[in-house]
């Protein structure tokens, strides 16, 4: 028997066990983002020429911990809170199987564990790709095995716990947005996880060494490795998104320009996104341009456009509910009038934006097979990721918990007034530090190598000066970034931990539905379209997409002298 | 959502309301077109003599 409490900010009902189950969770992802993200400022400082502060041995170390902790641990757990959130607290249900969703939590933590002991070890420095043949120690493959076991058993709940509010009848009609968002990214999740068995429990046994299997085929495994490796970022791209609907709605009970296209975008990204894995196998051999183009272009442009399609209608749904409550001076009063002070929604903007120009666009070109040859494997590739993981989805992450943990714990934010900064400064930080690393990328300096300067080596090779300049000010930029980071685990650390409790408004002394974000809670569009400013930032952002696209063009060009 | 109406429902919409069919499609689609055409083009890559 479930039982429930009422949420005295949103009116929410929530279910006990989800609630403990969400926190907990939550809390796992911020602890985790913590070690990542010091292990990726270690990276960061190995990687500006001047400061280059670990040697190789522990450089390669530290970037095997960043991808792991921050690529999968922090994302996944954050995930699988949303993934309650989403599905028994937005539908006002209870959370099905709740002991199984603490095996899967115990599971996850202890891989994570086992993982980073591992690396620890010394002996799996084998970067988060872990590619054959380089072999790490058994346990490292068996961490991330039982994390992924854990993380499935989140998803059973979550579509246990949609099937079973949908049974019992706890929403009218369809499920909302933010909820068929989550699910997206739960069914992406579970294809991830699947290819994930696939590979890596043959190569966890192929480490064993017991002569069960002598070896692995490192085309296959790269072939199935990146159905896990890049589609684990395709599931945090599906929950960045329900954030941002989830955020629109509970600050503006903004409803999306219309339900139906955006449920149809989401169906997009179950069906193809996952396909934009091949663009990591664009330079390998003995696959076919057939098999190529038609998984990173033709395919991967209907994923687009459901990104696209999401770009234009979370700002859509802000302005049409802006618009409502009467700012409609010009086109962007709504805009202007939008609380640029407030983390949750600041942190949202920057997200759409950053993640748009930064990480949106530069995955089209790297998804594009002529153009991808000219930074394939250079340092546009972690700028690209950093551009959708770090300014899109953490930031988006950031910015919903600014809203989720005063609500869920009923405390005050502890430092408001660092919050305030808190998303400028990891957004611009980290947004800069992506721009500068695909800046070094297109002057051709690579990715994963401890030393462009090439010291040791027979075979020498000087870059331009200006290459060394990006990677510095990349260098400059992501500690700025991780000042931001930092912000933020300590303020949601520290309202845990020492934040004011609550004091309920006496209009909401007695738990009320009224305050209830009902776009967050029920199927529905605006029902207008009439949103001129959105449109006119569409097609800035469409004009900046073509301009760069054809700049790549030019750059490819050069390359072969043809111009 | 009423049994007795989902006649009138158009097919998209049922199509988007049923979670376990888009999990099917969610993993059919990319496991034949990403996953098993990469592996059976490689497996078709005749072996050196």
């Amino acid at each position: 028997m479930a039982n429930f409490r009422t949420c005295p900010d949103t009116g929410f009902k929530i279910d006990l066990q989800a609630d403990k189950l969400i926190k907990w969770n939550a809390v796992t992802a911020v602890v985790f983002l913590l070690v990542g993200g010091l292990f990726g400022l270690l990276v960061a400082l190995t990687r500006w020429p001047a400061v280059h502060l670990l040697d190789a041995e522990l450089f390669y170390l530290a970037l095997t911990a960043h991808g792991l902790d921050v690529l999968l641990v922090w994302c996944i757990f954050f995930e699988i809170a949303l993934l309650y959130f989403t599905s028994a607290i937005l539908l006002n249900a209870r959370l099905v199987w709740p002991k199984l969703a603490w095996i899967g939590y115990w599971l996850m933590l202890g891989g994570a564990a086992m993982t980073n002991v591992a690396v620890l070890q010394g002996d799996s420095s084998v970067m988060f790709t872990s590619y054959v043949p380089m072999m790490a120690a058994p346990h490292f493959y068996l961490g991330i095995i039982l994390f992924a076991v854990g993380a499935l058993l989140g998803c059973a709940v979550f579509f246990a716990t949609l099937h079973m509010a949908r049974k019992e009848r706890t929403y009218e009609g369809s499920i909302p947005l933010v909820t068929f968002g989550g699910m997206t990214a739960a069914i992406i999740a579970v294809f991830t996880i699947v290819t994930g068995a696939v590979i890596l429990i043959p190569t966890f046994v192929w480490s064993l060494d017991m002569g069960l299997i002598p070896e692995i085929d490192g085309l296959i495994y790269r072939v199935i490795w990146w159905g896990m490796g890049h589609s684990s970022q395709q599931i945090n791209v599906a929950a960045q998104i329900a954030c941002w609907y989830a955020i629109a709605a509970i600050l503006f009970n903004a409803k999306p320009l219309s339900e139906k296209v955006s449920r149809t975008a989401f169906l997009m990204y179950i069906l193809f996104l996952q396909l934009a894995s091949a663009h990591h196998l664009l330079a390998d051999p003995g696959l076919s341009a057939e098999y190529k183009i038609f998984n990173t272009s033709y395919a991967l442009y209907l994923a687009v456009l459901g990104s696209m399609i999401h770009g234009l209608t979370v700002p859509g749904a802000i302005e049409a509910a802006q618009r409502k409550k009467g700012y409609n001076n010009g086109l962007f009063e709504w805009l202007a009038k939008a609380p640029w002070g407030n983390p949750v929604f600041s942190g949202m903007a920057l997200s759409v934006v950053l993640f748009g120009f930064l990480g949106g666009i530069t995955g089209v070109i790297m998804g594009t097979e002529q153009l991808n040859l000219i930074i394939h494997n250079t340092m546009y590739v972690p700028g690209h990721f950093h551009g959708t993981v770090v300014v899109g989805t953490t930031l988006a992450f950031m910015a919903i918990s600014y809203w989720l943990v005063p609500t869920l714990w009923q405390k005050e934010m502890v430092f408001p007034g660092l919050a305030k900064w808190q998303p400028y400064l990891f957004g611009l930080g980290m947004g800069c530090a992506s721009i500068f690393m695909m800046g070094a990328g297109t002057l051709g300096v690579p990715r994963r190598h401890w030393d462009i300067a090439f010291a040791d080596s027979p075979i020498g090779h000087i870059f331009p000066e200006a290459a060394n300049l990006m990677m510095g000010l990349a260098g400059v930029s992501a500690v700025v970034g991780s000042l931001g980071a930092g912000i933020y685990i300590l303020n949601m650390v520290g309202t845990i931990l020492w934040g004011k409790a609550k004091v309920p408004a006496p209009a909401a002394a007695e738990p009320t539905t009224a305050a209830t974000p009902s776009a967050a809670t029920s199927y529905g569009g605006a029902g207008t379209m009439a949103v001129p400013g959105t449109f006119v930032l569409a097609m800035v952002f469409l004009t900046t997409f073509v301009l760069y696209y054809f700049v790549n063009w030019k750059y490819l060009a050069g390359v072969w002298h043809l111009s | 959502m009423s049994s007795d109406s989902s006649g009138n429902i158009p097919f998209m919409q049922r199509l988007l309301d049923s979670p376990f069919v888009l999990l099917a499609l969610g993993m059919v689609v990319p496991t034949m077109l990403y996953t098993v055409w990469g592996v059976v083009e490689i497996l078709s890559i005749p072996v050196a003599p």
